[in-house]
């Protein structure tokens, strides 16, 4: 599947390096939530953290970088153009707690 | 897999490649993670919605420590998948069978530790629909969550242990290790959304 020149260009050190800096991602997290801010600030954090660790798993522990340009921009495109279509309520969230706009 | 199952022979002598020139098991195990990515955000997404817009959402947990080992063991095993994938690419078919079984007993220490932190909580007395901290819905949204991962990560175990014995048997090869590796860092990847919303935004200070 993956070609063996892809593999012999880079090594376990790169995995490890990627390892590594993931638990640092990890412990980030860890300390973020022991941060004195309040929630809404803690969540985009932490949200930002956990995209880049996502982004550095699939990228070089799932190899999407060493795949075909067409193959990454679609998974990419794709998957973030629903994320983002998933965001279209949350107004409606904050609704549940004001009553507005509907309540009187 | 040879160059043969990668190409489609054409009349004029040119090879046409599948699909973004990826093998198929490959681009499949690709679409279903990335249809496994809307059930789980549309999971999150519920989750955040309904937390957001509940006022007496509890926060029950004390202690990162479980979590922090839960995390660690996680990530652990997804580097220990890597080095079976390079043994296997290697031709090391020992090496190659030992880490993904090693991958197979992390994951089996972490479905153990999470019934172990599940079990804490129904004891203090938090089930589905009631808890003694808040809102009911904090119950069925965890459950439903982290036992939509769970049963992921159970799902991988058992993959990996079939895979490796197959593989060590010689039926399978290092391409279907690499479709299976997909699947365990995929897994691995839904853990780093569901430890800060689920675990670190619902903690005690």
């Amino acid at each position: 599947m993956t070609t063996a020149e892809d593999h012999k260009s880079d090594g376990i050190g790169k995995d490890l390096i990627v390892y590594v800096c993931l638990l640092a991602l990890a412990g980030l997290q860890f300390v973020i939530a022991y941060q004195n801010i309040d929630a809404s600030q803690m969540f985009t954090r932490m949200l930002a953290v956990a995209c880049i660790e996502a982004g550095l798993a699939v990228l070089f522990f799932m190899h999407l970088w060493t795949e075909k340009r067409a193959f990454l921009l679609f998974v990419v495109i794709f998957t973030v153009g629903v994320l983002l279509g998933m965001q279209y309520g949350w107004t409606d969230s904050f609704r549940m707690v004001t009553g507005t706009p509907f309540a009187k | 897999m040879s160059q043969a199952d990668l190409t489609i022979g054409h009349p004029t002598g040119q090879t046409l490649g599948p699909a973004f020139a990826i093998p198929t098991k490959k681009l499949a195990m690709w679409l279903f993670i990335i249809a496994d990515t809307m059930t789980f955000a549309a999971c999150l997404v519920a989750y955040g919605f309904l937390r957001n817009g509940t006022p007496d959402w509890p926060r029950p947990f004390h202690s990162i420590t479980n979590v922090a080992i839960m995390t660690f063991i996680l990530l652990t095993s997804s580097l220990t998948m890597l080095i079976g994938l390079r043994s296997a690419r290697a031709g090391d078919k020992a090496a190659a069978f030992r880490w993904t079984m090693i991958t197979a007993a992390l994951g089996i220490v972490f479905a153990f530790l999470h019934i172990r932190e599940w079990m804490g909580l129904i004891d203090e007395g938090m089930t589905m629909f009631k808890n003694p901290w808040g809102t009911g819905l904090f119950g069925a949204s965890f459950f439903s969550i982290t036992g939509l991962h769970l049963t992921h990560v159970t799902g991988g175990v058992i993959a990996l242990l079939v895979v490796g014995v197959r593989y060590k048997g010689g039926r399978y090869n290092a391409d279907d290790i690499e479709v299976l590796g997909l699947y365990w860092h995929f897994v691995d990847l839904v853990w780093m959304f569901v430890v800060p919303l689920v675990y670190l935004l619902n903690l005690t200070h």
